[in-house]
This record gives C-alpha cells, sequence and structure tokens, in this order.
C-alpha cells in the first residue's frame, strides 16, 4: 500500500514542494523579483510558501500590493498585519496616482471597475523597481486562458503574453533567461485547484482576511443575481435592490467586481464542504469581470495583466 | 491521495478532447457556469451538438480555427487521487507540444480509432512515449460504438498494438476499449462490451502503482539557491535549499559536490524551517554540510554509493523545438537541472523518424520537430545520468544564446 510508505508524499507536499521548487528557480535565476500580493488566500498562500522556502533568511523579494484603491478594508488591514509579523518589505502603489499621472479614463457605469487599469499600474511599477520577475498566484484552473500558460512566463517590454510564442517548458527546468526590459511572471500554485488551496490553508492553519468567512453584509442585487457589497465604489440607484444577507467571499478582489456568496459557513471546514459541493467555479461565481466575453482573460493578459 | 500526471497525444478526430471532456463531466469538474459557456459556444457551431471539446480549447485562435495549438492543462479529482491532464495536440508538426506534455507525465493514454486501428499517429505517440520515459500507457481503443462493440475488431487492434509494444519495449501496458462520446467504460463498465473483463479507465486511471516509480536509492539533490541570513544570531547560517531529485539523505551521511568532486557530510537538514532526520525525493529541503565548502546553485551533491557521470561530452536524443534550425558547430546553452553552461553540436549522428525509428544518417541540420542522436560539447563538465536510468537527471534544454528561447530538449543516453 503506498499510503503506508515512509517515503511517501501526498498531494498537497507535492503540490507544496513543486511550488517551493519554483519559488527558489525564481530566487536564483533572477536579479530583481518581485512577490505580488493581493490580500486574496492564493497570494497569502504563496507568502506561506515562501517562509517555507527562504526561512530563516528573508525573502529575496519584496511583496508587492498594486491598490485599486477600491479594496475591502479588511483586506488591507489583514495584509498590513501579516506584513508587519513576517518583518518584510512591502511595497504599495496606486491606481489613483497612475490615472492622474497617466491622464487615464477611469471606466463608467454602475460596477465600474479599475480592474482592467491594475496593468497600467504593475508596469509602472515593474519599471520603476526593475523588477525582472514577478510571482503570481494565478492558477491553470481558473481560466481556460490561464491553462495555457507556463510556469515562467515570459513578457515583453510592455508586459504582454503572446500565447503562440510560448517557451517550451519541459520536466522542472524553468528558462528563465530574458532580454533587459522584458520580464518573467511565475506562477508557483498553477497546478492548485481552488481546492487544493483551501484544503493546504486547512493544513498549515493559515489566517485569512475575515470576509473568506460568513458575516452580515448589505448588497445590491445584480441583474445576474450576484451579490455586490454596498460601498462608495459602486453607483447605487433607486431601483436597486439592496438586501442584507449572510455571505462569505469566495475570492477577494476589488469591491466593485467581486460578488459575494450566500453563506453560513464561519470556518474552514464549512467552507471547504461548500466548495466541494458548489456547482459553479470559482471565477463564474464571484468575478464581475470575467463574463464580459469568452476571451476576457485571454485579452488581459495580451496586454499586460498578471 | 496522490497525484497522477498523464497525458493524452492525439487529435480531436481521434476523440481526445471528447475524452477529457467526458472525464472532467463525469468526475462532475465541469461546473454550470462552465457547461453554459460550452452550450453557448456550441450553438455557435453548425452542428448544433454540445461540443466538450471546447473545455479544452483555452485560446481564441484555437477556438477559430478549431483546432489545439499548445499544451493545456487540466485538473480533476477523485477520492483517490488527484489528476493532471496534459492535453497535447498529436499533429507532427505539434511534436514538440507533445514532447512537452510528456516531460512531466506518469502515464500516456494512447487513443486509437476502432475503425482506423493502429495508424503513423499512433506509432509516433508510442515512440515519443518511450523516448520520454513514461512507464505506464493505456491503449484506449476508441469509438468502439461505431464498430459494433466488435471484440474482434478490438482483438485485431491490440495484437497490432502489441508488436509496437513490443519493438519499443514497453513495459505496463493496458488495454481498453471505450467510447468516449457515450461513456462506455469510462467511469463504469460497459454493459454493451460484457466480452471485456477489465476495469473502467478511470478505474485503471486511479489504480496505477506510482509509489516506484519514485528512486529513492541514487542521490540527486541539485543546489538551488543558498540561504545566508547573515544576521547577528544566525551569523554562521549556511543553507543549501533544493529539491531532492532522485534517492533518501540522512543526517550524518558521506557525500560529495559535484561536479567539483568535494568530499564532505550532511549536518543538518530542513523542511519548512523544521530539522530532520532524513529527507527522501521530491522533497523540497535545505542541507547544512560539515565542512566550510564552496556550494553554489548548479552544483549537484551526491552519495559515493552512487555517483552521476562527470562530463563534458554529452551524447543525447534532441528534439528540436524552433523554427529555426540547429546546424552541426552552433553553439548554445545548455540548462542541466540548476545548471547552464555553454555547449557546442559536434555531430550529428542520425535522424530519428518518429513515425518507423528508421534512422537516417548523414544529416548536417535539424529543422522544427525533428529527432536527432547529437554529440555535444559542453563548457565545463556536468553531473549527468543517462535519462532511462534516472529520468530527474537525464534531461536538459537547450537555449538559444542571443534569442533565450528554449529551442531543444535533450534526453541523455
Amino acid at each position: 500500500m503506498r499510503q503506508m510508505s515512509k517515503y511517501y508524499l501526498n498531494y498537497l507536499d507535492q503540490l507544496e514542494s513543486e511550488a517551493i521548487h519554483i519559488m527558489r528557480e525564481v530566487a536564483g535565476q533572477f536579479e530583481r523579483p518581485a512577490l505580488l500580493f493581493s490580500g486574496g488566500k492564493d497570494s497569502i498562500t504563496l507568502v506561506r510558501l515562501a517562509e517555507k522556502a527562504f526561512r530563516p533568511g528573508k525573502f529575496p523579494f519584496p511583496l508587492v500590493h498594486i491598490d485599486t484603491g477600491h479594496n475591502f478594508p479588511e483586506a488591507l488591514a489583514y495584509r498590513d498585519n501579516l506584513v508587519k509579523e513576517l518583518d518584510e518589505k512591502l511595497i504599495v502603489r496606486y491606481v489613483g496616482d497612475t490615472i492622474q499621472r497617466q491622464k487615464l479614463t477611469e471606466p463608467k457605469g454602475k460596477f465600474a471597475s479599475r480592474n482592467a487599469l491594475q496593468t497600467y499600474t504593475l508596469l509602472e511599477t515593474i519599471e520603476e523597481f526593475k523588477f525582472d520577475a514577478c510571482i503570481g498566484g494565478a492558477r491553470r484552473d481558473e481560466e481556460k486562458a490561464r491553462a495555457k500558460e507556463r510556469i515562467f512566463s515570459v513578457r515583453d517590454e510592455f508586459g504582454q503574453w503572446d500565447p503562440k510564442r510560448q517557451r517550451p517548458e519541459l520536466w522542472n527546468t524553468y528558462n528563465g533567461k530574458i532580454h533587459k526590459g522584458e520580464n518573467v511572471r511565475a506562477f508557483p500554485i498553477s497546478n492548485w485547484t481552488e481546492l487544493d488551496v483551501w484544503n493546504y490553508i486547512k493544513k498549515e492553519n493559515i489566517s485569512l482576511p475575515s470576509i473568506y468567512f460568513a458575516h452580515e453584509r448589505e448588497c445590491v442585487v445584480t441583474a445576474d443575481n450576484q451579490l455586490v457589497a454596498v460601498s462608495d465604489f459602486i453607483q447605487i440607484d433607486k431601483a436597486d435592490t439592496v438586501v442584507k444577507k449572510q455571505v462569505r467571499y469566495r475570492t477577494v478582489g476589488d469591491m466593485t467586481c467581486t460578488a459575494a456568496v450566500e453563506s453560513s459557513a464561519s470556518n474552514i471546514d464549512d467552507v471547504i464542504k461548500e466548495i466541494i459541493v458548489s456547482k459553479i467555479s470559482e471565477r463564474g461565481e464571484t468575478r464581475i469581470d470575467d463574463q464580459v466575453s469568452e476571451a476576457a482573460m485571454e485579452d488581459r493578459k495580451k496586454g499586460g495583466y498578471f | 491521495m496522490d497525484i497522477l500526471r498523464f497525458i493524452t497525444a492525439g487529435s480531436v478526430d481521434d476523440g481526445k478532447s471528447t475524452l477529457i471532456g467526458r472525464l472532467l463531466y463525469d468526475s462532475k469538474s465541469i461546473l454550470i457556469d462552465q457547461m453554459a459557456a460550452i452550450e453557448k459556444q456550441s450553438k455557435n457551431k453548425e452542428n448544433g451538438e454540445i461540443d466538450l471539446a471546447i473545455l479544452t480549447d483555452g485560446l481564441r485562435a484555437e477556438r477559430e480555427q478549431g483546432i489545439t495549438i499548445d499544451v493545456a492543462y487540466k485538473y480533476f479529482s477523485t477520492d483517490k487521487r488527484k489528476f493532471i491532464i496534459a492535453d497535447a495536440p498529436g499533429h507532427i508538426q505539434y511534436t514538440r507540444n507533445m514532447v512537452t506534455g510528456s516531460s512531466n507525465a506518469d502515464l500516456s493514454v494512447i487513443l486509437i480509432d476502432a475503425r482506423k486501428g493502429v495508424i503513423e499517429q499512433t506509432r509516433r505517440h508510442s515512440i515519443i512515449t518511450s523516448l520520454l520515459g513514461i512507464k505506464h500507457v493505456v491503449v484506449a481503443i476508441n469509438k468502439m460504438d461505431l464498430v459494433e462493440f466488435s471484440e474482434a475488431r478490438y482483438n485485431e487492434i491490440v495484437k497490432d498494438y502489441k508488436s509496437i509494444q513490443k519493438q519499443l519495449g514497453l513495459a505496463d501496458v493496458i488495454f481498453i476499449p471505450i467510447s468516449a462520446l457515450s461513456g462506455d467504460n469510462i467511469v463504469d463498465r460497459s454493459g454493451n462490451m460484457n466480452w471485456y473483463k477489465g476495469e473502467s479507465l478511470l478505474h485503471i486511471l486511479e489504480n496505477v502503482k506510482l509509489n516506484s516509480d519514485v528512486n529513492l536509492f541514487d542521490v540527486r539533490f541539485p543546489v538551488q539557491y543558498v540561504i545566508r541570513p547573515q544576521t547577528e544570531e544566525l551569523h554562521d547560517y549556511r543553507g543549501y535549499a533544493g529539491k531532492l531529485s532522485s534517492g533518501i539523505i540522512r543526517k550524518g551521511d558521506k557525500v560529495i559536490v559535484e561536479p567539483a568532486g568535494i568530499r564532505t557530510a550532511i549536518k543538518a537538514i530542513e523542511i519548512g524551517g523544521k530539522e530532520v532526520e532524513e529527507a527522501f525525493a521530491p522533497q523540497s529541503i535545505v542541507v547544512h554540510l560539515d565542512d566550510d565548502v564552496d556550494v553554489s546553485r548548479g552544483d549537484m551533491i551526491v552519495k559515493e554509493d552512487s555517483k552521476p557521470k562527470i562530463t563534458q561530452d554529452l551524447e543525447v536524443i534532441l528534439c528540436w523545438m524552433d523554427t529555426k534550425p540547429m546546424e552541426v558547430g552552433s553553439k548554445y546553452m545548455i540548462q542541466h537541472n540548476t545548471k547552464q553552461v555553454r555547449c557546442v553540436v559536434k555531430e550529428i549522428d542520425y535522424k530519428l523518424n518518429v513515425n518507423t525509428l528508421e534512422k537516417e544518417t548523414g544529416i548536417q541540420s535539424a529543422q522544427l520537430n525533428d529527432v536527432c542522436k547529437v554529440l555535444l560539447k559542453t563548457a565545463s563538465p556536468l553531473a549527468i545520468d543517462s535519462y532511462k536510468a534516472l529520468r530527474n537527471n537525464g534531461g536538459a534544454i537547450l537555449i538559444d544564446e542571443t534569442s533565450y528561447v528554449t529551442v531543444g530538449a535533450c534526453i541523455i543516453n
């Protein structure tokens, strides 16, 4: 029986080891890497993996948060507390500043989101700090375009992804050689699914922002029956239905483009139970911005999105 | 619970995408919103049927042209296993994608259309499976519904395939008759083929034994990164971080740092910041050595009882992956685990016909998708093993020195 062998790694340990290996490849191959941190569960998982990869040393990269200004306050509080506990460097750059500096046009409309504008700030930040690699928490199970992306994904000077010109990626050998001005996006948890992440968080006893668990919240009901938190960042009209519900968040993005799900799951075991029986995918249930077109993610990635 | 990584090489014609769609669908890994998207798109196409292939075609160009261009990764799990599918296109012009997808696979599902039987493509997929050292093969004879679930037809194909199996020396081959479209023998045994006494495809995938595939005898530890906190309290801390690619190491083990050949011993091992007595592949660990020796990224820690070959001359099977041809005399970077050195192509011994295994000699250059036996000379020594003996230390990639693109995959002889 394989389970009885002493020298056998279960699937979470295998995924963890693979992710640590990828992080160390980034540290070993690049001069100025960064870890993109959003305050969501995937990037929180990356931080735990970085601790396992580099402690008792310091992280060989700062955490970088591209702040849209539309974050959940709970996620920001979590972020600041985490950075203090870690004693690592955090760099925050604001989309609002980029909008002013580059005179960008903000999307208008009901649930107008700065999600797409994050790309501009990310590219500015990469240039400012001369980052040559950015570690991100994207997973291949999230979305079809992501299913095709390499673990080391080379981006040109404009941060663009060219799906037709990806480098073959063989074995566990990652080619991080790039020209000046190019950068690599590295995805250590590419092979994890949503459920893998949750199971890992449980196994590692990682704390999360409170909004991942059931709480009472005032929400606007959208035309697609999604629940969007009432905040200063969305436009509420008279015709809107505002309800008070027990909800939790399955993903944590901007308050403008992340929908809540109705839930009474107040602890991690209950959240995992709900995810196992959920009939809707993570992005489908919670992201308002993905439903515009079939190729929304592919297009954003081609434009430099992470 | 463990992980099975498998590749399905084939084309839409073989029903490859349908098979993957079926596995995802029947294991309930396709969710309502994804299904809705598929239905919506299927209606855009002419035939009106739900097209499970849409699930695997992630790029706009693929959907527009109805082809698979690149390797896509798909995930599903059952109570027994997590599965990672590398979905690679099967036509000859995509040999490089198939090689890429095969490089990490534990198992290869080779699809055969029951109407067509063993064809050139079947041979090619099997040859690549064998070259890339995939230990387990499932030959799925598909579209059985279109041959009236005929046992005779099935036996005929099995017999044909066995000659390929013998020629390639594939040890573990399981045959199964299926219909991906109607779900026969996919999750449950089919009532349409009572003559088949084996298990369903999913059952096979769930139960293939993988534990013996990890080599626990030959220690290979490529150093990725040196952890040196240089703080006051950790002034002397010097940890060598990496993933043990094979073998088991224990505290106190006498080791050699290659390629320099420095002898020392393991002082301590850490996993995730905790000290442990021993570690085994494929764990990511930190190692401390007894002596203050010079070790850096690219070095490899091994044990006396099983040493790799230290050499500058490499005999490799090379799969060429670039549109710019490779010529004798060309120089590249070779990346072997964590080590990168320059190398030159000394000689092309022969080109392998991946459909027939015939060797063509007198070759001076390799084109995209060519598979050649090549002699390389590296600028400094590498610590290598033959791919057959030790897969994790027998593969390397070639990188173009100016474009930095990965241009070749080397399978070391």
